[in-house]
């Protein structure tokens, strides 16, 4: 990793100085290195060779569930991630306008993000819920329409994996396009306005050229966020019915329960030739703006 | 007029505000129902009652037998999250920012790849090598886990935080003939003392809020956290879910307030980490 080397023995006092900085240095970043190796590079590697015999692959691969959780797992990141971050543009908007009440509800819209998610996941499960759930009373009571079972057919399930997931982290990526736009400089817009711009060349020609960056980051690292929300579809539907919501995310776990530890490393290890191009990007991406600064 | 000219700020808003509270509504209505009367029939219930909340704190049904040491089990374990990786990352953050160590750039980039790739796809083969350890149904197992995952996230943006310190103050104290942890101790860590609130409460709802791991790693019934003792419930057909929303209202709320009271902390010192363009 980082080649860390102690000057060699000096007399000079200023040497002397900086050896003792560089020592702690070393010293300060033992701790951090101690956790690295036993709880990411052990692990990592430990699975890498769990996960390492071809007869894991040919189960896998030969595992309709995992046909169908790979069909999940792309509906959902392409659904999920765009609907939740075009939604976010357009609320920063929203949030940007100057009235006191928008300032209060901004701070109520936070609290889906603020809360713990299992709570309010298990509030969707039973609001749900076919028979003695408050949707389809609420349904029946009102429109006398039987509703269906929400959570008990595939797609009906996968839709409201996604609306949970949008419901969580909808304020998160909100703040943060928000955030984005109050840096712009406000003199762009007034001039936009004297030269008689519309709403839309406004937003086209002095909003969107300056969001875009952050708008291209948001939308990577919500990818790969969404990639590992299990939480989402775990909690809500339990990757049924007959395991057809699943996704790459959940599905380690149900081969974990099946006593197929091989498979579930496998089928988190086929994952990583989509995950790591994007994370590796992100890191240039990130890194790179750090040193901007 | 103004009315007028406002109306699609106000439609937006009521839409706004109904999608975020309705699963909250109906989290806290659920909860003060009548357990034989769980299933809803309206917006609210007809005998609204504060039993199901004295069933949970009082320990009195078998499905919340253990809530006082569960409760204590995830205190225990997000706060000792919370503290380990503030010493990690500010010790690290020091030696990469401040002493500017050969190689930190190369650690800052390693630390923010591990927080990039999402825990969930290493939940299982930490869950394997907390049983080489020996330590699988200790909470020391889901402590280190998440300070392995919330260490990288505190190093990054602590990172981001400390370079706006002034050298100069550094150098002043060493013209004092400060010594290198004399000026971590007197000059660095004062400083920091803002952005060591926002991570301190990342890392302490990370933990709090944790599900995946903590149903992995712990078993014991009396000593599992809140949230997978939550989960638990589903595992029965018959789940009491007016008890359940009762005991996960409990559960959210020090989350919720911690988050609420730190919330400038968090906006300036994590939106800033977080993404930046």
């Amino acid at each position: 990793m980082s080649a860390v080397v102690l000057p060699a023995p000096a007399q000079a006092p200023l040497k002397k100085g900086i050896s003792e900085e560089t020592f702690w240095g070393v010293v300060l970043l033992i701790p951090y290195f101690v956790v690295f190796a036993l709880f990411v590079v052990f692990p990592v590697l430990y699975g890498i060779w769990l996960g390492s015999s071809p007869s894991a692959y040919t189960k896998l691969f030969q595992d309709p569930v995992f046909v169908s959780t790979i069909v999940n797992t792309i509906v959902f990141l392409l659904v999920a991630v765009n609907v939740k971050m075009l939604i976010a543009l357009g609320l920063s908007a929203f949030f940007l306008q100057e009235r006191a009440w928008i300032r209060w509800l901004s701070v109520v819209f936070l609290i889906a993000w603020a809360m713990p998610s299992i709570p309010t996941i298990l509030s969707f499960r039973w609001m749900l819920n076919p028979e003695w759930g408050m949707l389809n009373a609420l349904l029946f009571k009102w429109f006398q329409i039987e509703g269906p079972g929400w959570l008990t057919e595939r797609h009906y399930g996968l839709t409201w994996a996604i609306i949970v997931h949008i419901w969580k982290s909808l304020p998160f990526w909100t703040l943060i396009l928000l955030a984005g736009r109050m840096g712009i400089p406000k003199d762009l817009y007034e001039s936009a306005a004297v030269d008689g711009a519309t709403r839309w060349q406004t937003f086209r020609y002095v909003s969107w050229p300056s969001l875009r960056g952050l708008y291209l980051t948001c939308v990577l690292l919500s990818t790969i966020w969404s990639l590992g929300d299990f939480n989402s579809v775990y909690l809500l539907t339990g990757g049924g019915p007959i395991d057809s919501t699943h996704v790459l995310a959940t599905l380690g776990i149900r081969y974990l329960r099946m006593d197929q530890v091989d498979v579930a490393l496998a089928s988190i290890i086929v994952a990583m030739p989509a995950i790591l191009p994007i994370v590796w990007y992100m890191m240039k991406r990130l890194s790179a703006d750090h040193t901007a600064d | 007029m103004k009315f007028a000219r406002d109306w699609p700020l106000y439609l937006v808003g009521i839409v706004v505000f109904l999608w975020t509270i309705i699963p909250i509504y109906h989290l806290l209505i659920i909860a003060i129902t009548p357990q034989q009367e769980a299933v809803a029939s309206g917006l609210f219930p007809k005998n609204p009652t504060l039993q199901n909340f004295e069933l949970v704190l009082g320990a009195k049904h078998n499905m919340v037998q253990h809530f006082w040491s569960q409760l204590g089990t995830s205190v225990f374990i997000a706060v000792m999250v919370a503290i380990i990786t503030l010493a990690i990352g500010a010790c690290a953050n020091f030696a990469i920012t401040r002493i500017r160590i050969r190689g930190g750039r190369t650690i800052t980039n390693i630390a923010l790849l591990t927080y990039l790739i999402p825990a969930a796809f290493l939940a299982i083969p930490m869950y394997k090598i907390m049983g080489e350890y020996r330590l699988l149904d200790s909470p020391w197992s889901l402590i280190f886990a998440m300070v392995a995952l919330a260490s990288p996230y505190a190093i990054w943006v602590m990172n981001q935080a400390s370079t706006k310190i002034p050298r100069e103050l550094d150098e002043a104290a060493k013209i004092d003939g400060a010594s290198t942890m004399q000026i971590f101790r007197f000059v660095y860590l004062p400083l920091m003392v803002p952005t060591m609130v926002a991570i301190g409460t990342y890392a302490l709802l990370l933990a709090w809020n944790e599900y995946l791991y903590a149903f992995l790693m712990l078993a014991t019934e009396s000593r599992l956290t809140l949230s997978v003792a939550l989960g638990n419930f589903l595992a029965f057909d018959d789940a009491p879910w007016a008890l359940l929303m009762a005991t996960g209202v409990i559960y959210a709320l020090p989350p919720t307030a911690i988050y609420y009271a730190f919330r400038r902390y968090m906006v300036s010192g994590l939106t800033a980490g977080a993404v930046k363009s």
